[in-house]
């Protein structure tokens, strides 16, 4: 495994770049936001990334997907890192389709993968139920009533939670929240009854939803996985969640530091370009030298994912931890380096700090992982 | 590649001693190799010697010049076969690290054949004479002068920083051969016996206590033209070649070395953990995790800019960053062990403490951002070569 890209990878790479600078640049984030857009995303815009195959770049291709592997879903996601390119991508192309081609039944991946593939479904990974990430901590009930169950409960800060049509669910067959064991994961159509969905308007303009279930009727036919036993293939998916979302900071870490970096070499105080100062010179030099570590460890958690190798789950965490520092140093630093002008409203670079806060506090902060990490290590 | 995995792993069964596979306990375990080397044991010398006569001190030099002339892949296997076994390094070398790239780049054919083997076995010990009284970040402004005298050179002048001048064979030294061109432009770079009539050292004490730098002097030092390495007056582009070497080299130390424990597993000896299986000290714990991260990103960084050079990609100067990054890394590392050992590693004398090992290191790890070229000089280098920023 050569950290390298190839050929086939820097294609890949130049085409999603080509695209979403063309078509889903920052001002159609922007526009969407001030139109006050009920779906916040463009759906238009995502049948044309359905079209060039994203939505099933990790579908194995029995299923009419182009199993690239997560390493290719990372680059489109990089890509989508530097233009803030709102899109059901990492909900749906990302930890719904990895989730079912793990877990599903032959069913379901027949059902599912397709029309994940051919972008008529849109689905939403519903874990969390509180304001910190913590995938043990189920404590909605998947009550067992006549041949199936009935769900009981609330999820916060679902991704995509408002414009999915399909849910999976993770609820508590048994056991206490805080158990690994005894979690159950369940398809749920979004339009099923006692489902409520509210949207939650988040900071980085994006989609996100808190979720009630009240009385909701579920066959065992809707279990993805196994019974009791959801824990593990939700870690799973988070995992290559995770990597695919670091994978998106690099790609705002990159592009906050190159706008920057172009605005040191124009801006002109005491007659003299600010870049030629070492004090912002220096803290320039660091952010380059943080950004190459943080390119590093994202294409280790992606190539490693796609071997399936021990060390994944590891790998994702460091991932997601450098990259939740490095996007945050990359992005606060833009802002003070653009001085008055970077506060404004007007000017793009407040999206990346709020997108890049986003993005660190989702599927587990710098605190999180930082912690898991050690804990996987045995300490 | 498995049937070479195979051969290795034998190869290693049977010529590696048993000694020689275990963590080094201290520096002092460290094979420098010369010729006046002192071996530690029999175990070091044959360690050595075996090593040596395969080339795999030097695993990707070329196998004409004695060199191991594996590729990239067999010697991760050979890294890998040797870390399995916990072999220690059996040679560590300024002349490997350093002047052996530079040679390989710059050297005529008879230079390679003649120093090469000599580094591959471990038979000369290098020292670097590159920084001066008044040449230290600004390296390029060096005085140290060398006339043609017609059937040799004559060199005369005084280096400072030479790192073991004192028990080196030979060194590697910058001069000025050209007193009215530019500054870049008047340096030459030539070798020579440290044993030359002319030649003096004089160790620096530091504040660790230990001396491993000198003062090295050249009184009327004869040196044959031969040893000139290169063009006359184009010793810079060397010298910038050999630096990048180097700081790869220092910035190498930022990873937890293969001999030494890692950082977590020290502190989880000596501080124990607690009920939830989580360190004592949850403020340490959180200091050593984090600096876990940037260890762990730091070691996948080498590779991957290893991996790109080797493909041809990626940018230069990014030495510079690796030097920058490990050395601060490497800093951090010494202070996490101070605080992980408490009041003990503040004894600087006595047996049970390795007479301040931990206090000696971490003074030494000091140094690591200021030589070959400081954390600054670094970050300007970042700053002018790789993101192009104007000059003050």
């Amino acid at each position: 495994m050569s950290l390298v890209l190839n050929e086939e990878d820097m294609l890949l790479k130049d085409s999603a770049k080509g695209f979403l600078t063309g078509k889903a640049p920052v001002s159609a984030l922007r526009k969407l936001r001030d139109d006050r857009d009920e779906t916040g995303y463009s759906p238009e815009l995502w049948a044309e990334m359905v079209d060039m195959g994203w939505a099933g770049i990790v579908v194995p291709e029995e299923y009419g997907g182009l199993g690239y592997g997560f390493a290719g879903a990372g680059l489109i996601m990089e890509e989508m890192g530097r233009t803030l390119t709102a899109s059901p991508m990492l909900s749906t192309a990302i930890i719904g389709a990895s989730l079912i081609a793990k877990a599903g039944s032959e069913e379901q991946k027949a059902a599912l993968l397709g029309k994940i593939a051919d972008g008529s479904l849109i689905t939403a990974l519903a874990v969390d139920e509180g304001r910190y990430h913590g995938p043990r901590n189920v404590a909605m009930t998947a009550t067992a009533k006549g041949n199936g169950f009935e769900l009981n409960g609330a999820k916060a800060f679902v991704l995509d939670g408002n414009v999915a049509n399909q849910l999976i669910v993770a609820a508590r067959t048994s056991g206490a929240a805080g158990d690994k064991d005894g979690i159950t994961l369940f398809a749920v159509p979004s339009d099923a009854g006692g489902v409520t969905v509210e949207r939650t308007i988040m900071v980085d303009s994006r989609n996100a939803a808190n979720i009630s279930f009240d009385g909701v009727s579920v066959t065992g036919e809707q279990i993805i996985g196994h019974l009791d036993g959801g824990y593990g293939d939700v870690e799973y998916a988070l995992n290559i969640g995770r990597a695919c979302l670091a994978a998106e900071m690099l790609g705002t870490a990159q592009e906050s530091f190159e706008r920057t970096l172009s605005y040191l070499k124009e801006r002109k105080q005491f007659g003299k370009i600010i870049g030629s100062f070492q004090g912002l010179q220096h803290r320039a030099a660091h952010l380059f030298s943080e950004i190459e570590l943080a390119k590093s460890v994202v294409l280790k958690a992606l190539r490693s994912l796609d071997e399936g190798d021990a060390m994944a789950p590891a790998l994702a965490s460091l991932a997601k931890a450098k990259l939740a520092e490095v996007v945050h140093l990359a992005t606060a630093e833009a802002v003070q380096m653009h001085g008055g002008i970077g506060m404004t409203d007007e000017f793009d670079m407040g999206f990346f700090i709020k997108r890049a806060r986003v993005a660190e506090a989702t599927y587990g902060d710098y605190q999180f992982h930082v912690d898991r990490l050690a804990r996987m290590k045995g300490y | 590649m498995e049937s070479f995995r195979q051969d290795v792993r034998d190869w290693l069964e049977a010529n590696c001693p048993q000694s020689m596979r275990a963590p080094y306990s201290s520096e002092k375990d460290i094979c420098w190799g010369g010729r006046n080397w002192t071996f530690q044991s029999e175990d070091q010398r044959l360690w050595l010697q075996r090593m040596g006569e395969k080339g795999w001190t030097t695993p990707e030099w070329p196998a004409e010049y004695g060199g191991g002339g594996l590729d990239r892949d067999q010697a991760k296997v050979l890294r890998e076969e040797m870390s399995r076994v916990n072999a220690r390094p059996a040679l560590e070398s300024f002349g490997i690290w350093m002047l052996g790239p530079a040679l390989l780049k710059y050297g005529s054919e008879e230079q390679k054949h003649h120093y090469l083997p000599q580094i591959i076995r471990g038979e000369i010990r290098w020292c670097q004479g590159y920084s001066e009284p008044n040449a230290g970040s600004d390296l390029a402004s060096l005085m140290t002068k060398c006339e043609d005298k017609g059937d040799y050179y004559l060199v005369n002048g005084q280096k400072v920083w030479t790192s073991y001048a004192d028990e080196a064979d030979w060194i590697f030294c910058l001069v000025r051969t050209d007193f009215a061109a530019k500054k870049h432009e008047g340096i030459s770079f030539i070798l020579f016996d440290m044993a030359s009539e002319g030649v003096s050292t004089k160790p620096i004490k530091l504040i660790s206590g230990n001396s491993p730098f000198c003062e090295t002097f050249f009184d009327n030092v004869r040196v044959p033209k031969e040893n000139l390495v290169g063009d006359l007056n184009k010793g810079w582009s060397i010298a910038k070649y050999l630096l990048t070497h180097e700081r790869a080299m220092i910035g190498g130390s930022g990873l937890s070395r293969s001999g030494f424990a890692s950082i977590s597993d020290l502190a989880t000896r000596e501080i124990g953990l607690n009920a939830q299986g989580r360190l004592n000290d949850p403020i340490l714990r959180a200091d050593i995790a984090k600096h876990e991260v940037n260890e762990w990103a730091f070691m996948l960084t080498m590779e991957r800019v290893k991996a790109e050079a080797k493909a041809g990609q990626g940018v230069g100067a990014t030495s510079s960053m690796l030097k920058y990054y490990g050395t601060e890394l490497n800093k951090k590392r010494n202070e996490l062990m101070m605080t992980i050992g408490g009041n003990e590693s503040l004894r600087w004398e006595g047996e049970e403490v390795n007479d301040g090992q931990t206090p000696r290191g971490w003074l030494r790890s000091r140094a690591n951002s200021i030589e070959g070229g400081t954390s600054e000089i670094n970050l300007n280098i970042i700053s002018k070569r790789i993101l192009e920023l104007p000059e003050g």
